[in-house]
């Protein structure tokens, strides 16, 4: 599955097995999150069998769905060992603007307007991604620097005002509620993006580089690999994906100001790491962190049923989320003493 | 507006006419005459021109702000004053104490704020009104010694018992109830709610149970989830009482694009246009607020008296608000609007805020 990086050599047999044990491994990370899942769900359905009816699984998928697409985004920056951090303030953006251009031109069609948010979104990436490509600034930097730039922005455009349900068209307020059997617009839309995601780092060249950027920047660049140019790819698609996120948000949510999507970025940040994806780089799947975004969803959601007191609420959930975390690194602990072992007489 | 800066000197007399003639730009003497009318108000004092206010929201962007600004400003255009809006980005406790030391060290002649937080603004506004400024809160309170007047909305018993009794008539008065708050130290709020309580506790609302007590934090997305929970938790849920025009938004957005809408009804405090929708569609029956402009033009009318000496704070004094007309001034400092407006399908196309 992976013949593309490596078409011309013979890969010795030991390699082999030790990238057998790592996407065994991978898939094993995921399998994880899918046990966390259950852990959460099963014991919340026990005490209160309303949280698996069809509503509120629909709710559940619905509620991580913008988050979940925010952390495609963000997993194709952070594999190749950087950050995204203005990925709320870009949905903000983009989901002001979006709401904006439906109520001032009602006849506007659908996509078309969707399509606003994501040229919006597209255009944030691009500006990150040039600052940190040709600009050789820190991703974190820059992305911090933008995400208060792209809020700022969103402040004074908008200027305090809000545009509410009654000024967007119904076409767009039904996207964010309607269901093609049974499931909401939303999920298949966030489906699709981390199908096309996945398939993409997993199969074509372009995706397995990002790979190699990350785990050794400097090797990669010896290896011919346009490092520059596929880091700015990276941002624009997370500024696109989070341009795309801002309308879907506007289309679930039908009132917006210029705070939409504050804060947003740490919990996509978060999605991403219990997903299983390397902050430091060089691993990780699109499938991981879109499931690290519906756990940590699924968390609020299920202290909220359970009746914990409000005031407790976020300390669980951070307490969750460190042993998710934990968990993460024990994984990679004993995977890389495990590949230190296989590939102990190559190395030696 | 030159018409009602006649009236307000006609009103004043003559005498006062000399004492602070002439006092538009020199805030030294402003200031000095500030100081000599602090012990008691002189209802007779002129309204002093080019004051310089300081108008401080709980968060810049958050629309209802918006509209008490444009209010708070309407009041400065009349009185000649200079209405400078300004404020933190995040309705966080302490956020709001950099901007109260800025305008005491801008020599703001008042300060027009509401408090994010009691407690937190406090020593901030000891400070500052030590310095010679004048503080007027509104729409959410600071502790009392902190600040000369507190401009309240309404009475909160009144807006605590229109909500329910709202409720009551959307759910004809039994079955399970459920507050949807702002954060959990909200200060206006958690009056209200303690309120609500205490008005559940009358015989005509026996029938009705208030079951829990979410915080959505005045976010969407957080309030979309809490009102999920809120739902799944108690399946008997007949309402949800969302005091804070966020959480009541979201509510109504949530419930009318589930399965449970029609069967909850929700109710709160919302403004006429982010509410339209969700009353067309039947999702909320009615709902309540007063007007947020009003609320600003009323803080910053009150905010001139005090820079202008015409009123201390004290019990009992009188100033004129323009359009608004007279205000007294009740226990404890505090002025109140007047009580709230209920909006349903049939006046809420009047409304456009």
């Amino acid at each position: 599955m992976t013949t593309q990086l490596t078409p011309a050599v013979t890969p010795p047999a030991r390699r082999t097995a030790a990238r057998r044990l790592t996407s065994r491994v991978g898939r094993v990370r995921e399998l994880g999150i899918v046990v966390a899942l259950a852990l959460v769900v099963l014991p919340t359905a026990i005490v209160n069998p309303r949280f698996v009816q069809p509503q509120s699984l629909r709710d559940l998928l619905l509620n991580a769905s913008i988050v979940a697409l925010l952390a495609v985004g963000q997993t194709l920056v952070v594999i190749t060992r950087n950050v995204d951090l203005s990925v709320g303030s870009v949905l903000g953006l983009s989901a002001f603007l979006t709401a904006q251009h439906f109520a001032d031109n009602p006849g506007t069609p659908l996509l078309l307007g969707i399509g606003f948010g994501v040229a919006v979104g597209l255009a944030c990436g691009f500006l990150n991604g040039l600052l940190v490509a040709l600009g050789n600034v820190p991703s974190l930097v820059v992305t911090l620097g933008t995400l208060y730039v792209f809020r700022g922005i969103d402040y004074a455009l908008a200027q305090g005002e809000q545009i509410n349900a009654a000024n967007l068209p119904d076409a767009l307020l039904d996207l964010g509620s309607s269901r093609v059997l049974g499931v909401p617009v939303l999920v298949l839309v966030a489906v699709v993006v981390i199908v096309v995601a996945g398939v993409y780092l997993r199969s074509y060249r372009s995706g397995r580089e990002l790979y190699a950027i990350g785990s050794n920047p400097e090797a990669a660049t010896l290896a011919g690999i346009p490092v520059a140019k596929r880091t700015l790819t990276t941002f624009v698609l997370s500024g696109l994906i989070a341009g795309l996120a801002g309308a879907l948000w506007v289309a679930r949510y039908g009132t917006v100001d210029a705070a939409a999507g504050t804060g947003l970025e740490l919990q996509v940040v978060a999605a991403v790491v219990v997903g299983g994806v390397a902050i430091f780089g060089g691993s990780g799947t699109v499938t991981g962190a879109a499931l690290g975004a519906l756990l940590l969803g699924t968390i609020t959601s299920c202290l909220v049923v359970l009746q914990i007191p409000a005031f407790w609420q976020q300390a669980i959930a951070g307490a969750l989320l460190l042993s998710a975390i934990t968990v993460d690194r024990l994984l990679a602990l004993r995977l890389a003493k495990a590949l230190r072992t296989s590939e102990g007489t190559s190395h030696a | 507006m030159n018409t009602r800066l006649v009236l307000a000197l006609v009103m004043s007399g003559a005498v006062a006419l000399t004492a602070c003639g002439g006092t538009t730009k020199d805030s030294a003497g402003d200031q000095t005459g500030g100081a000599t009318n602090a012990a008691k108000g002189d209802p007779s004092a002129a309204l002093k021109e080019g004051l310089k206010i300081t108008f401080l929201p709980k968060q810049v962007n958050n629309p209802y702000f918006t509209v008490a600004q444009k209010g708070s400003e309407q009041a400065g255009t009349a009185i000649k004053a200079e209405v400078k809006a300004t404020g933190p980005s995040d309705a966080a406790a302490s956020s709001q104490v950099t901007y109260i030391n800025t305008a005491a060290q801008q020599k703001q002649d008042a300060l027009v704020i509401s408090a994010n937080d009691a407690n937190a603004v406090a020593p901030a506004l000891k400070t500052a009104r030590s310095q010679g400024l004048k503080v007027v809160t509104f729409d959410s309170d600071a502790a009392p010694d902190a600040r000369d007047v507190f401009v309240n909305q309404a009475r909160s018993n009144d807006i605590a018992a229109v909500q329910v009794k709202l409720m009551a008539e959307a759910i004809g008065a039994s079955g399970e109830i459920a507050i949807l708050s702002a954060t959990p130290n909200a200060t206006n709020q958690n009056a209200w709610i303690e309120v609500m309580k205490t008005e559940l506790a009358k015989p005509e609302y026996a029938g009705m149970k208030l079951v829990e007590t979410a915080y959505g934090n005045d976010d969407d997305q957080t309030s979309f989830q809490k009102t999920q929970g809120l739902l799944q938790a108690h399946p008997n849920l007949k309402g949800i009482i969302s005091p804070t025009t966020v959480g009541v938004a979201a509510a109504a957005r949530y419930l009318s694009s589930s399965e449970y809408k029609g069967k909850v009804k929700v109710t709160g405090l919302g403004t006429p246009n982010q509410m339209r929708k969700f009353v067309q569609d039947g999702t909320a029956g009615s709902f309540a607020l007063w007007d947020p402009s009003k609320l600003g033009q009323l803080a910053t009318y009150a905010a001139a008296a005090l820079a202008s000496g015409q009123i201390t704070g004290a019990e009992g004094e009188k100033f004129k608000a323009g359009e608004l007309g007279e205000y007294t001034v009740g226990a404890k400092g505090e002025v109140v609007l007047g009580p709230p407006t209920v909006f349903n399908k049939d006046n809420i196309d009047q409304f456009d805020f």
